[in-house]
């Protein structure tokens, strides 16, 4: 389960260190835009060691390796590949061609290095209004695509318009990659929300992505990730509500009844998938719960 | 080619960091070490250093370490780092 996923510059080990323990259901180990491009060699050595070498128990880690268009991204996947990371994230996706190059390269490097096929899992980053137009092509590219990944600063450039807190700017691309992943049966994350210093704001933005449909959202900022994993796990309520239903569903069948009402309302398909989703949620955040404080 | 062409540097002197500078020697391994935690740590930053450098085949370098309290892997990456650099890969 990926709630939060925090944003860590691949460069920084005083940050890297730490990424353990700041809450995050995942890290995203940046290679790109967090690190200049006289530090790419040396960021690519760190993340590397940084992976192999280190214990993240208490999340998932997540590369977001260099674009297509820079001369970094194999160089990227040659280091990172070969320790099998939970995720990479290739940036600025545009078409399914572009998840095929990637895809070709990782299955060369997963048979040099005796690594399983289609293991390594991607996050495309979509932040191109061409990658909003072909997110369902992208998501369908690869077997290897697990979820797609809304960046917002980026589209907001090739989209010509300014990134604003209320977001109304990427509101289509927001929807339209929700409902293009949900086709495609992988996850979405939102895009960050960059006032690190609005602590109201984040809820209000990360409830939003929820509303919509998102998996879970991205932060630049531990300070984020506490108000992003309380918006994303299920309340008590969803969760008393989850086994009423189930329980409901439970004691109609046992007496042979089709239809089923739970408090005056009846009980449909999606009613019991949704309380399925949630009473699955619970438990593994039960579970994650046993290994670290939240 | 195995051993260091021209100076070179990796990392910072930003806490949990570690600056590894390298610079061509004629003889040897010629190390020179700081560290806030030289009287703990010393001899395993040392250590890593070295096994870093025996890895790449690197025998001849002058080696400045100035260490702000660095994790082993921190260590050996930007000592790795500085090398690649000092061959000009």
């Amino acid at each position: 389960m990926r709630r939060s996923l925090l944003f860590l510059p691949g460069n920084t080990p005083n940050i890297i260190i730490n990424g353990d323990a700041l809450g995050a259901d995942a890290v995203i180990l940046d290679l790109e835009d967090a690190v200049p491009p006289s530090e790419k060699d040396a960021a690519r050595i760190l993340v590397r060691n940084a992976i192999s070498l280190m214990k993240f128990e208490n999340c998932e880690v997540i590369v977001r390796i260099n674009s297509l268009d820079t001369d970094y991204w194999k160089s990227d996947l040659d280091e990172i590949v070969p320790l099998k990371p939970d995720l990479i994230m290739p940036p600025k996706i545009s078409c399914a061609d572009d998840v095929s190059i990637i895809d070709s390269y990782i299955a060369e490097l997963e048979k040099e290095f005796g690594i399983e096929s289609n293991t390594v899992k991607l996050v495309p980053l979509i932040e191109t209004a061409m990658g909003v137009e072909n997110s369902f092509q992208i998501a369908t590219a690869s077997k290897r695509v697990s979820a797609l990944f809304l960046g917002g600063e980026d589209l907001t450039a090739d989209l010509r318009c300014k990134r604003t807190k209320e977001g109304n700017e990427i509101d289509y691309a927001r929807k339209r990659m929700v409902s293009a992943a949900r086709a495609a049966g992988v996850d979405a994350y939102d895009t960050p929300f960059t006032d690190v210093n609005d602590d109201e704001g984040i809820f209000a933005d990360a409830e939003y992505a929820k509303s919509l449909g998102f998996t879970g959202k991205s932060s630049i900022s531990p300070r984020h990730v506490a108000a992003i994993n309380e918006v994303f796990s299920p309340s008590q309520k969803d969760i008393d509500h989850a086994y009423e239903v189930m329980e409901a569903i439970r004691i109609a069948k046992e007496q042979g009844r089709g239809a089923i009402a739970l408090h005056g309302k009846m009980i449909d398909a999606p009613i019991v998938a949704r309380a399925q989703q949630t009473i699955a949620m619970a438990e593994e955040l039960l579970l994650m719960r046993g290994g670290r404080n939240e | 080619m195995t051993d260091i062409v021209k100076k070179a540097y990796a990392g910072t002197i930003e806490s949990s960091d570690v600056y590894v500078e390298l610079e061509p020697n004629e003889a040897g391994l010629d190390i020179r070490l700081e560290s806030v935690v030289l009287s703990q740590f010393g001899d395993a930053i040392r250590e890593a250093a070295i096994e870093v450098l025996e890895q790449f085949g690197v025998r001849n370098a002058k080696v400045k370490i100035v260490d702000r309290g660095a994790l082993d892997c921190v260590i050996r990456a930007r000592v790795e780092a500085a090398i690649k650099r000092g061959r000009g890969e």
